[in-house]
Protein backbone atom coordinates (compact mmCIF):
# COMPACT_ATOMS: atom_id res chain seq x y z
CA UNK A 1 0.00 0.00 0.00
CA UNK A 2 1.21 3.49 -0.82
CA UNK A 3 0.35 6.43 1.46
CA UNK A 4 -0.54 9.46 -0.68
CA UNK A 5 0.63 12.45 1.37
CA UNK A 6 -0.12 16.08 0.70
CA UNK A 7 2.56 18.34 2.17
CA UNK A 8 3.05 20.00 4.56
CA UNK A 9 3.39 16.81 6.63
CA UNK A 10 1.26 16.91 9.75
CA UNK A 11 1.99 15.03 12.98
CA UNK A 12 -1.19 13.09 12.40
CA UNK A 13 -0.06 11.99 8.93
CA UNK A 14 3.47 11.18 10.15
CA UNK A 15 2.02 9.03 12.94
CA UNK A 16 0.34 6.72 10.41
CA UNK A 17 3.64 5.90 8.67
CA UNK A 18 5.81 2.88 9.51
CA UNK A 19 9.34 2.08 8.41
CA UNK A 20 9.23 0.33 5.04
CA UNK A 21 5.91 1.86 3.93
CA UNK A 22 5.77 3.39 0.47
CA UNK A 23 4.72 7.04 0.26
CA UNK A 24 3.88 9.35 -2.59
CA UNK A 25 4.40 13.05 -1.83
CA UNK A 26 2.71 16.05 -3.39
CA UNK A 27 3.34 19.65 -2.40
CA UNK A 28 6.30 21.81 -1.41
CA UNK A 29 9.74 20.50 -0.43
CA UNK A 30 12.97 22.44 0.02
CA UNK A 31 16.35 21.17 -1.17
CA UNK A 32 19.25 21.68 1.22
CA UNK A 33 22.52 19.77 1.53
CA UNK A 34 25.94 20.20 3.15
CA UNK A 35 26.74 23.87 2.53
CA UNK A 36 23.15 25.06 3.09
CA UNK A 37 22.99 23.22 6.44
CA UNK A 38 26.21 24.91 7.56
CA UNK A 39 24.66 28.28 6.60
CA UNK A 40 21.38 27.51 8.40
CA UNK A 41 23.28 26.67 11.59
CA UNK A 42 25.37 29.85 11.30
CA UNK A 43 22.16 31.90 11.04
CA UNK A 44 20.69 30.16 14.09
CA UNK A 45 23.95 30.68 16.04
CA UNK A 46 23.80 34.38 15.19
CA UNK A 47 20.16 34.58 16.30
CA UNK A 48 19.07 35.53 12.78
CA UNK A 49 15.93 34.35 10.97
CA UNK A 50 16.12 31.41 8.56
CA UNK A 51 15.41 32.04 4.86
CA UNK A 52 12.64 29.41 4.88
CA UNK A 53 9.85 28.67 7.35
CA UNK A 54 11.19 25.53 8.99
CA UNK A 55 8.03 24.88 11.01
CA UNK A 56 6.24 21.98 9.32
CA UNK A 57 8.73 21.95 6.43
CA UNK A 58 10.04 19.06 4.36
CA UNK A 59 13.75 19.16 3.46
CA UNK A 60 15.17 17.09 0.62
CA UNK A 61 18.90 16.39 0.86
CA UNK A 62 19.64 16.95 -2.81
CA UNK A 63 21.61 19.09 -5.23
CA UNK A 64 20.18 18.83 -8.75
CA UNK A 65 21.87 19.09 -12.11
CA UNK A 66 20.96 22.24 -14.08
CA UNK A 67 17.64 21.82 -15.92
CA UNK A 68 17.96 21.54 -19.70
CA UNK A 69 15.65 23.93 -21.63
CA UNK A 70 12.04 22.84 -21.25
CA UNK A 71 12.63 20.89 -18.02
CA UNK A 72 11.47 22.01 -14.55
CA UNK A 73 14.43 20.28 -12.94
CA UNK A 74 17.56 18.41 -13.88
CA UNK A 75 18.39 15.06 -12.30
CA UNK A 76 17.52 15.20 -8.63
CA UNK A 77 18.14 12.11 -6.53
CA UNK A 78 18.94 12.09 -2.80
CA UNK A 79 22.38 12.53 -1.29
CA UNK A 80 23.68 10.74 1.83
CA UNK A 81 21.65 12.00 4.80
CA UNK A 82 24.15 11.21 7.57
CA UNK A 83 26.26 14.21 6.52
CA UNK A 84 23.37 16.42 7.66
CA UNK A 85 23.02 14.64 11.04
CA UNK A 86 25.02 17.44 12.70
CA UNK A 87 22.18 19.89 12.00
CA UNK A 88 19.05 17.75 11.78
CA UNK A 89 18.15 17.41 15.52
CA UNK A 90 18.26 21.19 15.91
CA UNK A 91 16.05 21.75 12.86
CA UNK A 92 13.61 19.00 13.90
CA UNK A 93 13.19 20.68 17.29
CA UNK A 94 12.39 23.91 15.42
CA UNK A 95 9.55 22.14 13.63
CA UNK A 96 11.13 20.37 10.63
CA UNK A 97 8.64 17.53 10.05
CA UNK A 98 10.00 15.60 7.10
CA UNK A 99 13.45 14.81 5.75
CA UNK A 100 14.12 13.01 2.47
CA UNK A 101 17.51 11.46 1.66
CA UNK A 102 19.29 8.13 1.65
CA UNK A 103 21.11 5.99 4.19
CA UNK A 104 20.88 5.47 7.95
CA UNK A 105 20.73 8.31 10.50
CA UNK A 106 22.44 8.78 13.85
CA UNK A 107 20.88 7.88 17.20
CA UNK A 108 20.54 11.62 17.93
CA UNK A 109 18.48 12.19 14.78
CA UNK A 110 16.28 9.17 15.50
CA UNK A 111 15.69 10.46 19.05
CA UNK A 112 14.67 13.92 17.76
CA UNK A 113 12.32 12.29 15.23
CA UNK A 114 10.64 10.31 18.04
CA UNK A 115 10.48 13.24 20.39
CA UNK A 116 8.83 15.53 17.82
CA UNK A 117 6.77 13.02 15.83
CA UNK A 118 8.65 13.77 12.60
CA UNK A 119 9.57 11.34 9.82
CA UNK A 120 12.61 10.53 7.66
CA UNK A 121 11.99 9.21 4.16
CA UNK A 122 14.39 7.58 1.71
CA UNK A 123 14.20 8.20 -2.02
CA UNK A 124 15.93 5.82 -4.44
CA UNK A 125 19.56 6.90 -4.63
CA UNK A 126 20.85 7.31 -8.15
CA UNK A 127 17.35 7.56 -9.60
CA UNK A 128 17.80 11.26 -10.39
CA UNK A 129 16.23 11.18 -13.86
CA UNK A 130 13.11 9.35 -12.67
CA UNK A 131 12.62 11.66 -9.68
CA UNK A 132 13.11 14.79 -11.82
CA UNK A 133 9.99 13.82 -13.76
CA UNK A 134 7.99 14.28 -10.50
CA UNK A 135 9.13 17.88 -10.03
CA UNK A 136 6.54 20.39 -11.25
CA UNK A 137 8.54 23.54 -10.52
CA UNK A 138 11.81 24.59 -8.92
CA UNK A 139 12.83 28.03 -7.72
CA UNK A 140 15.97 29.10 -5.85
CA UNK A 141 14.93 30.78 -2.61
CA UNK A 142 18.19 31.09 -0.62
CA UNK A 143 21.97 31.07 -1.00
CA UNK A 144 22.01 31.27 -4.85
CA UNK A 145 25.80 31.65 -4.68
CA UNK A 146 25.99 27.99 -3.59
CA UNK A 147 24.97 26.79 -7.07
CA UNK A 148 23.79 23.17 -6.86
CA UNK A 149 23.82 23.54 -3.06
CA UNK A 150 21.41 26.51 -2.98
CA UNK A 151 18.07 26.07 -1.24
CA UNK A 152 15.37 25.46 -3.84
CA UNK A 153 11.64 25.42 -3.35
CA UNK A 154 10.27 22.47 -5.28
CA UNK A 155 6.68 21.67 -6.01
CA UNK A 156 6.45 17.90 -6.50
CA UNK A 157 3.65 15.63 -7.60
CA UNK A 158 3.55 11.90 -6.73
CA UNK A 159 7.16 11.92 -5.57
CA UNK A 160 7.94 8.30 -4.52
CA UNK A 161 9.80 7.48 -1.29
CA UNK A 162 10.04 4.85 1.43
CA UNK A 163 9.61 5.51 5.14
CA UNK A 164 13.12 5.06 6.58
CA UNK A 165 12.73 6.29 10.19
CA UNK A 166 9.18 6.50 11.51
CA UNK A 167 7.86 8.59 14.38
CA UNK A 168 8.26 5.63 16.79
CA UNK A 169 11.93 5.24 15.85
CA UNK A 170 11.40 2.24 13.55
CA UNK A 171 14.30 2.03 11.06
CA UNK A 172 14.16 0.37 7.64
CA UNK A 173 17.96 0.06 7.49
CA UNK A 174 17.91 -2.26 10.53
CA UNK A 175 14.53 -3.93 9.99
CA UNK A 176 14.70 -4.54 6.23
CA UNK A 177 17.95 -6.41 6.49
CA UNK A 178 16.80 -8.39 9.56
CA UNK A 179 13.54 -9.38 7.87
CA UNK A 180 15.32 -10.54 4.74
CA UNK A 181 17.95 -12.55 6.64
CA UNK A 182 15.31 -14.13 8.91
CA UNK A 183 13.23 -15.18 5.90
CA UNK A 184 16.29 -16.57 4.11
CA UNK A 185 17.22 -18.78 7.07
CA UNK A 186 13.78 -20.43 7.04
CA UNK B 1 55.71 10.13 -34.76
CA UNK B 2 52.01 10.95 -34.95
CA UNK B 3 50.76 14.40 -34.02
CA UNK B 4 47.59 14.61 -31.91
CA UNK B 5 46.04 18.08 -31.67
CA UNK B 6 44.89 19.14 -28.18
CA UNK B 7 41.52 20.08 -29.73
CA UNK B 8 40.90 16.41 -30.48
CA UNK B 9 41.53 15.57 -26.82
CA UNK B 10 39.18 18.35 -25.63
CA UNK B 11 36.45 17.21 -28.04
CA UNK B 12 36.79 13.58 -26.93
CA UNK B 13 36.74 14.38 -23.21
CA UNK B 14 33.65 16.60 -23.58
CA UNK B 15 31.85 13.90 -25.57
CA UNK B 16 32.86 11.12 -23.18
CA UNK B 17 31.64 12.93 -20.05
CA UNK B 18 28.33 13.85 -21.67
CA UNK B 19 27.69 10.32 -22.88
CA UNK B 20 29.00 8.52 -19.77
CA UNK B 21 26.59 10.48 -17.57
CA UNK B 22 23.55 9.83 -19.72
CA UNK B 23 23.95 6.20 -20.79
CA UNK B 24 24.61 3.44 -18.26
CA UNK B 25 27.47 1.17 -19.47
CA UNK B 26 26.26 -2.11 -20.98
CA UNK B 27 28.05 -4.24 -18.35
CA UNK B 28 26.29 -2.45 -15.47
CA UNK B 29 22.95 -2.59 -17.24
CA UNK B 30 23.38 -6.33 -17.83
CA UNK B 31 24.30 -6.84 -14.17
CA UNK B 32 21.17 -4.95 -13.02
CA UNK B 33 19.03 -7.02 -15.42
CA UNK B 34 20.57 -10.25 -14.08
CA UNK B 35 19.97 -9.11 -10.48
CA UNK B 36 16.29 -8.44 -11.23
CA UNK B 37 16.04 -12.07 -12.38
CA UNK B 38 17.91 -13.57 -9.42
CA UNK B 39 16.74 -11.36 -6.53
CA UNK B 40 14.35 -13.40 -4.34
CA UNK B 41 13.12 -10.48 -2.13
CA UNK B 42 10.10 -8.61 -3.58
CA UNK B 43 10.92 -5.15 -2.19
CA UNK B 44 14.50 -5.47 -3.41
CA UNK B 45 13.37 -6.48 -6.88
CA UNK B 46 11.11 -3.43 -7.02
CA UNK B 47 14.03 -1.16 -6.17
CA UNK B 48 16.16 -2.80 -8.86
CA UNK B 49 13.37 -2.21 -11.39
CA UNK B 50 13.25 1.46 -10.36
CA UNK B 51 17.00 1.65 -11.00
CA UNK B 52 16.54 0.17 -14.47
CA UNK B 53 13.59 2.43 -15.24
CA UNK B 54 15.67 5.43 -14.19
CA UNK B 55 18.45 4.44 -16.60
CA UNK B 56 15.86 4.12 -19.40
CA UNK B 57 14.41 7.56 -18.63
CA UNK B 58 17.88 9.14 -18.54
CA UNK B 59 18.81 7.68 -21.90
CA UNK B 60 15.54 8.50 -23.66
CA UNK B 61 15.40 12.09 -22.31
CA UNK B 62 19.14 12.68 -22.62
CA UNK B 63 19.50 13.74 -18.96
CA UNK B 64 22.05 12.54 -16.39
CA UNK B 65 21.30 9.15 -14.78
CA UNK B 66 22.23 10.58 -11.37
CA UNK B 67 22.47 14.17 -10.17
CA UNK B 68 25.96 13.42 -8.86
CA UNK B 69 27.65 13.62 -12.23
CA UNK B 70 30.82 12.98 -10.33
CA UNK B 71 34.38 14.04 -9.94
CA UNK B 72 35.98 13.89 -13.37
CA UNK B 73 38.49 11.03 -13.20
CA UNK B 74 40.42 10.73 -16.46
CA UNK B 75 42.90 7.97 -17.33
CA UNK B 76 45.03 8.54 -20.42
CA UNK B 77 47.34 6.00 -22.03
CA UNK B 78 49.69 7.92 -24.30
CA UNK B 79 51.61 5.98 -26.94
CA UNK B 80 55.29 6.94 -26.85
CA UNK B 81 55.19 7.59 -30.60
CA UNK B 82 52.32 10.09 -30.27
CA UNK B 83 53.08 13.79 -29.93
CA UNK B 84 50.51 16.10 -28.33
CA UNK B 85 50.82 19.64 -29.68
CA UNK B 86 50.17 21.46 -26.40
CA UNK B 87 49.16 21.16 -22.75
CA UNK B 88 47.36 17.85 -22.26
CA UNK B 89 46.06 18.79 -18.78
CA UNK B 90 44.56 22.06 -20.06
CA UNK B 91 43.00 20.17 -22.99
CA UNK B 92 41.38 17.67 -20.61
CA UNK B 93 40.06 20.41 -18.32
CA UNK B 94 38.63 22.33 -21.28
CA UNK B 95 36.82 19.13 -22.26
CA UNK B 96 35.50 18.57 -18.73
CA UNK B 97 34.15 22.15 -18.58
CA UNK B 98 32.56 21.89 -22.01
CA UNK B 99 31.03 18.48 -21.24
CA UNK B 100 29.62 19.91 -18.01
CA UNK B 101 27.98 22.86 -19.81
CA UNK B 102 26.75 21.00 -22.89
CA UNK B 103 25.52 17.96 -20.97
CA UNK B 104 23.82 20.00 -18.21
CA UNK B 105 26.00 18.18 -15.70
CA UNK B 106 26.35 19.34 -12.11
CA UNK B 107 29.31 21.45 -11.04
CA UNK B 108 30.42 19.41 -8.02
CA UNK B 109 34.02 20.52 -7.47
CA UNK B 110 35.27 23.04 -4.90
CA UNK B 111 38.58 24.79 -5.57
CA UNK B 112 39.95 24.14 -2.10
CA UNK B 113 38.87 21.39 0.31
CA UNK B 114 38.64 23.74 3.31
CA UNK B 115 37.61 27.04 1.74
CA UNK B 116 35.08 25.30 -0.52
CA UNK B 117 34.34 27.69 -3.36
CA UNK B 118 32.67 25.87 -6.28
CA UNK B 119 34.67 26.14 -9.52
CA UNK B 120 31.39 26.21 -11.46
CA UNK B 121 32.43 23.90 -14.31
CA UNK B 122 33.46 20.65 -12.60
CA UNK B 123 37.17 21.28 -13.20
CA UNK B 124 39.86 20.43 -12.43
CA UNK B 125 39.82 16.76 -13.36
CA UNK B 126 41.84 14.07 -11.57
CA UNK B 127 44.13 13.04 -14.43
CA UNK B 128 46.32 9.92 -14.54
CA UNK B 129 48.72 9.53 -17.43
CA UNK B 130 50.57 6.38 -18.43
CA UNK B 131 53.05 5.88 -21.24
CA UNK B 132 52.40 2.85 -23.42
CA UNK B 133 53.83 1.49 -26.69
CA UNK B 134 52.38 2.75 -29.99
CA UNK B 135 51.27 6.07 -31.48
CA UNK B 136 47.69 6.26 -30.21
CA UNK B 137 46.04 7.83 -27.21
CA UNK B 138 43.36 6.04 -25.20
CA UNK B 139 41.18 8.24 -23.00
CA UNK B 140 38.98 6.65 -20.33
CA UNK B 141 36.63 8.78 -18.26
CA UNK B 142 35.05 7.65 -15.01
CA UNK B 143 32.75 10.24 -13.41
CA UNK B 144 32.88 9.25 -9.72
CA UNK B 145 30.02 9.94 -7.34
CA UNK B 146 30.97 10.80 -3.78
CA UNK B 147 28.18 9.08 -1.85
CA UNK B 148 30.10 5.88 -2.49
CA UNK B 149 33.57 7.50 -2.57
CA UNK B 150 33.00 8.62 1.05
CA UNK B 151 32.50 4.99 2.10
CA UNK B 152 35.87 3.85 0.65
CA UNK B 153 38.85 2.89 2.80
CA UNK B 154 42.59 2.19 2.79
CA UNK B 155 44.16 -0.13 5.36
CA UNK B 156 47.72 -1.25 5.86
CA UNK B 157 47.20 -4.94 6.68
CA UNK B 158 50.01 -7.13 8.04
CA UNK B 159 51.47 -9.88 5.84
CA UNK B 160 50.22 -12.38 8.46
CA UNK B 161 46.64 -11.13 7.92
CA UNK B 162 46.81 -12.76 4.48
CA UNK B 163 43.85 -13.37 2.24
CA UNK B 164 41.51 -13.86 5.23
CA UNK B 165 42.44 -10.38 6.47
CA UNK B 166 41.77 -8.90 3.05
CA UNK B 167 38.38 -10.63 2.76
CA UNK B 168 37.38 -9.39 6.21
CA UNK B 169 38.47 -5.83 5.38
CA UNK B 170 36.56 -5.75 2.08
CA UNK B 171 33.35 -7.27 3.49
CA UNK B 172 33.36 -5.05 6.60
CA UNK B 173 33.90 -1.94 4.46
CA UNK B 174 30.84 -2.78 2.34
CA UNK B 175 28.86 -3.58 5.49
CA UNK B 176 29.66 -0.27 7.14
CA UNK B 177 28.73 1.58 3.92
CA UNK B 178 25.23 0.11 4.31
CA UNK B 179 22.54 1.98 2.41
CA UNK B 180 24.58 5.19 2.10
CA UNK B 181 26.71 4.15 -0.89
CA UNK B 182 23.69 3.48 -3.16
CA UNK B 183 23.81 -0.33 -3.25
CA UNK B 184 23.92 -2.51 -5.25
CA UNK B 185 27.52 -1.37 -5.34
CA UNK B 186 30.51 -2.23 -7.47
CA UNK B 187 33.54 -2.94 -5.31
CA UNK B 188 37.02 -2.02 -6.56
CA UNK B 189 39.82 -3.63 -4.56
CA UNK B 190 43.51 -2.72 -4.75
CA UNK B 191 46.00 -4.96 -3.00
CA UNK B 192 49.77 -4.58 -2.80
CA UNK B 193 52.02 -1.71 -3.85
CA UNK B 194 52.28 1.11 -1.33
CA UNK B 195 49.75 3.25 0.59
CA UNK B 196 49.07 5.43 -2.45
CA UNK B 197 49.31 2.70 -5.10
CA UNK B 198 46.73 0.50 -3.35
CA UNK B 199 44.15 3.30 -3.55
CA UNK B 200 44.86 3.94 -7.22
CA UNK B 201 44.63 0.21 -7.99
CA UNK B 202 41.21 0.11 -6.32
CA UNK B 203 40.01 3.02 -8.46
CA UNK B 204 41.43 1.49 -11.64
CA UNK B 205 39.79 -1.84 -10.79
CA UNK B 206 36.42 -0.08 -11.24
CA UNK B 207 37.26 0.58 -14.91
CA UNK B 208 37.15 -3.12 -15.76
CA UNK B 209 33.79 -4.18 -17.20
CA UNK B 210 31.81 -6.55 -14.97
CA UNK B 211 31.50 -8.80 -18.02
CA UNK B 212 35.30 -9.14 -18.32
CA UNK B 213 36.69 -11.89 -16.09
CA UNK B 214 39.86 -11.31 -14.08
CA UNK B 215 42.66 -12.82 -16.23
CA UNK B 216 44.33 -14.33 -13.12
CA UNK B 217 42.31 -17.42 -12.00
CA UNK B 218 43.44 -16.92 -8.37
CA UNK B 219 41.95 -13.42 -8.27
CA UNK B 220 38.93 -14.44 -10.35
CA UNK B 221 38.13 -17.00 -7.65
CA UNK B 222 38.72 -14.47 -4.87
CA UNK B 223 36.36 -12.00 -6.60
CA UNK B 224 33.63 -14.67 -6.68
CA UNK B 225 34.19 -15.50 -3.01
CA UNK B 226 34.01 -11.82 -2.02
CA UNK B 227 30.85 -11.24 -4.06
CA UNK B 228 29.18 -14.21 -2.39
CA UNK B 229 30.14 -13.02 1.12
CA UNK B 230 29.03 -9.44 0.39
CA UNK B 231 25.68 -10.57 -0.95
CA UNK B 232 25.17 -12.78 2.11
CA UNK B 233 25.18 -9.59 4.24
CA UNK B 234 21.53 -9.00 3.32
CA UNK B 235 21.92 -5.20 2.98
CA UNK B 236 20.19 -5.26 -0.41
CA UNK B 237 19.37 -2.51 -2.92
CA UNK B 238 19.41 0.91 -1.20
CA UNK B 239 19.97 -0.88 2.14
CA UNK B 240 16.33 -1.99 2.52
CA UNK B 241 17.27 -5.69 2.69
CA UNK B 242 17.80 -8.27 -0.05
CA UNK B 243 20.26 -10.51 -1.83
CA UNK B 244 21.73 -7.88 -4.17
CA UNK B 245 24.18 -5.78 -2.18
CA UNK B 246 26.89 -5.78 -4.86
CA UNK B 247 26.80 -6.22 -8.63
CA UNK B 248 30.46 -7.17 -8.87
CA UNK B 249 33.92 -7.18 -7.30
CA UNK B 250 37.04 -6.30 -9.25
CA UNK B 251 40.57 -6.73 -7.89
CA UNK B 252 43.88 -5.33 -9.10
CA UNK B 253 47.16 -6.33 -7.45
CA UNK B 254 50.83 -5.41 -7.70
CA UNK B 255 54.10 -6.35 -6.01
CA UNK B 256 54.62 -5.03 -2.50
CA UNK B 257 57.18 -4.84 0.34
CA UNK B 258 58.06 -7.81 2.56
CA UNK B 259 56.72 -5.89 5.58
CA UNK B 260 53.39 -4.91 4.14
CA UNK B 261 50.00 -5.84 2.72
CA UNK B 262 48.40 -2.54 1.67
CA UNK B 263 44.73 -2.84 0.77
CA UNK B 264 42.16 -0.38 -0.53
CA UNK B 265 38.46 -0.65 -1.21
CA UNK B 266 36.92 1.89 -3.56
CA UNK B 267 33.16 1.58 -3.41
CA UNK B 268 31.13 2.65 -6.39
CA UNK B 269 27.37 2.91 -6.70
CA UNK B 270 24.99 1.19 -9.12
CA UNK B 271 25.67 4.10 -11.49
CA UNK B 272 29.30 3.05 -12.07
CA UNK B 273 30.26 4.96 -15.20
CA UNK B 274 33.24 4.35 -17.45
CA UNK B 275 33.69 5.12 -21.13
CA UNK B 276 36.74 5.07 -23.42
CA UNK B 277 37.79 6.42 -26.79
CA UNK B 278 40.97 5.85 -28.78
CA UNK B 279 42.49 8.74 -30.76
Amino acid sequence: MTHAITLPMTKEAAATLRAGDAVSLSGVIYTARDAAHIRLCELLDAGKPLPIDINGAAIYYAGPTPPPPGFAAGSIGPTTSSRMDFAAPRLIRLGLMCMIGKGARSAEVTEAIRECGAVYLAATGGAGALLAARVVSAETVAFPELGAEAIRRLVVRDFPATVATDSLGGDIYAQGRENYLRERRK
Amino acid sequence: MRIIPTDAITDAVARLFRDANIRLPSDIRAAVDAAIESEPWDDARRTLKTIRENADIAESRGVPICQDTGMACVFIDIGIDAHIDGDVYAAVNDGVARGCAEGYLRASIVRDPLRRENTGDNTPAAVYIDLVPGDKIKITVAPKGFGSENMSRVKMLRPADGVAGLVDFVVSTVESAGGSACPPVVVGVGVGGSFDKAALLAKRALLRGLDEPNPDPYYARLERELLEKINALGIGPMGFGGATTALGVSILSMPTHIAGLPAAVNISCHVTRHLSEVL
